[in-house]
């Protein structure tokens, strides 16, 4: 599964900061959201999802 | 070319107001919007046209033209000019809304950040509390009256702060409901044309600034704070930093006024409307209140459980949304010309897009108008299926960035009522509408439910 996200989207809410510490990161320059592993391991996909789900921009997905 | 929807109301009519007379669709928008649109979509397909006065308006719905819409950068689509019904609101100078880049300063710095929502549920907590403090064992309410004033009480402790709200009653939320509900549709003409809902918007906004200047005067006599000490930090608020830039009253009111305004009439409606939809469908209601005894059976704290998953309420939360969108349409001014499925916007047109209309796409959406929370359960997900046209928060960069507060304060209100009380219509289930005559759409009343408190 793939993690990523729409850099035209993020609005810096760092919401899939709180749902997923390991896997994303935060630029403070642009203010958006960084994926750090955009292939998460098997037990990582739950946060990924939660990530996912409660992003308030609808800018992260997670795909086949 | 773009085709033009039906006219079924001429705009000749005897009925149409003078003022209005000749102004295409407008008189149809001013009094049924939402036939309107709907009849866009359905005669003319993604992109269709009507006219409001001298605007030609091209709306547009599914994916891939919303995709186009809510991506398109402001110096082609233009938000802060398709609304002329909120300037005499805010005021001269207070800007209509924030850049994208703005938007997410302000989030990096203010109010909405993640990390700040913990302090907001509890202090949305302590104001439902507050709220239903004297509700005793059994009664009634008005939902319109009931949710418009509680969530004026918590917009302006989250987002002003709460020595600001403590200065606050219920006359505040009465002043600012008629704020809204002076955005007739005739501002599209003239923003300040002599009918009686602009002259009641006019007054209620001098009476805020009257509230707003008595606040100040006692702020000043008091000393306004600097926040220097740590004690003055805490009780410092926005309202201190305005004043000491030297901000006149007038002003400071027109920026409150526009910092709760995205986040009162949408609150409030979409409290009502989950409420209804919740009395219209009991076993909707009875797994709703089930997961929130099961959640809180360990004695965890309302403001702790709002912020964290509450995935039956969350569904009911989004299908209540999803078929009563706060904001029907969505307007943008486009500057330069734009292409749009294979056809050239000429600047100047409005571009307008639908969160009624796009939200009930039956193929995105089966059985698009009955209310089915089990959309949003895995594997449909339909709201992140459907992200271009699940949109009642919009969509894109200027998708609203109170959703998360916002949805955070619905699980806290839904937690707090639903565990003390249980509700019962008071009129027919039926009978609870929108009115839809006004820009901003309020719940029809009398909209009055029962509550009971449960036995423990």
């Amino acid at each position: 599964m793939r993690l990523s996200v729409d850099l035209g989207l993020c609005q810096g809410h760092q919401e899939c900061l709180a749902e997923a510490p390991e896997l994303f990161g935060f630029d403070d320059d642009t203010d958006q959201v960084v994926v750090r592993v955009p292939e998460p391991a098997a037990d990582q996909l739950g946060a990924a999802r939660a990530a996912v789900k409660y992003c308030p921009a609808f800018a992260l997905s997670l795909e086949d | 070319m773009i085709p033009t929807v039906s006219t079924v109301l001429d705009d000749q009519d005897p009925s149409v107001p003078e003022i209005i007379r000749g102004t295409g669709h407008l008189p149809e928008m001013r009094v049924d919007p939402i036939s309107l649109f709907t009849r866009v979509r359905e005669e003319c397909g993604d992109l269709g046209r009507f006219r409001l006065a001298d605007k030609d308006v091209v709306m547009v719905t599914g994916a891939e033209a919303n995709e186009a819409f809510f991506r398109a950068p402001d110096e082609v689509l233009d938000q802060a000019a398709a609304y002329p019904f909120m300037t005499p609101i805010f005021g001269k100078g207070v800007v209509f809304d924030a850049s994208p880049e703005e938007r997410q300063q302000m989030l990096k710095n203010q109010a909405l950040r993640g990390d700040m929502m913990r302090g907001h549920a509890q202090t949305i907590e302590a104001e439902i509390r507050r709220m239903i403090a004297g509700w005793g064992d059994e009664g009634e309410i008005d939902l319109l009256d009931f949710f418009a004033e509680l969530t004026i009480y918590t917009t302006s402790a989250c987002l002003v702060g709460k020595p600001f709200r403590e200065e606050l009653d219920s006359s505040f939320a009465r002043h600012y409901h008629e704020l809204e509900h002076g955005t007739d549709a005739i501002a599209y003409v003239d923003a300040y044309a002599d009918i009686d809902s602009f002259r009641r918007r006019d007054a209620a906004r001098e009476e805020l600034v009257g509230l707003v200047q008595a606040i100040v005067d006692k702020r000043i006599a008091r000393g306004v704070s600097t926040g220097s000490t740590t004690e003055e930090r805490e009780q410092r608020d926005l309202l201190d930093v305005l004043i000491r830039i030297g901000m006149d009253v007038d002003t400071i009111t027109g920026v409150f006024i526009s910092m709760m305004f995205a986040g009162h009439h949408t609150s409030s409606g979409t409290a009502s409307w989950a409420m209804i939809e919740l009395l219209r469908h009991p076993e909707a209601m009875g797994e709703v209140v089930s997961e929130l005894d099961e959640l809180y059976a360990d004695g965890s704290e309302v403001s702790f459980q709002a912020l964290r998953s509450i995935p039956v309420l969350e569904a009911a939360l989004k299908e209540t949304l999803r078929l009563h969108p706060p904001l029907i349409i969505l307007m943008r001014l486009v500057r330069e010309d734009f292409e749009l499925l294979g056809e050239t916007i000429p600047a100047g047109t409005l571009l307008a897009a639908s969160p009624r209309v796009s939200n009930r796409i039956e193929a995105d959406f089966p059985k698009a108008g009955s209310f089915d929370p089990s959309r949003y359960i895995d594997p449909r997900q339909e709201d992140m299926q459907n992200r271009w046209t699940w949109i009642p928060f919009g969509a894109g960069k200027h998708r609203c960035v109170g959703n998360a507060f916002a949805m955070m304060q619905m699980k806290a209100i839904f937690s707090v009522i639903l565990r003390d009380y249980t509700f019962q219509a008071a009129q027919p289930l039926d009978s609870y509408a929108d009115d839809f005559t006004k820009m901003v759409i309020q719940l029809q009343q009398p909209c009055r439910v029962r509550y009971r408190r449960r036995s423990s």
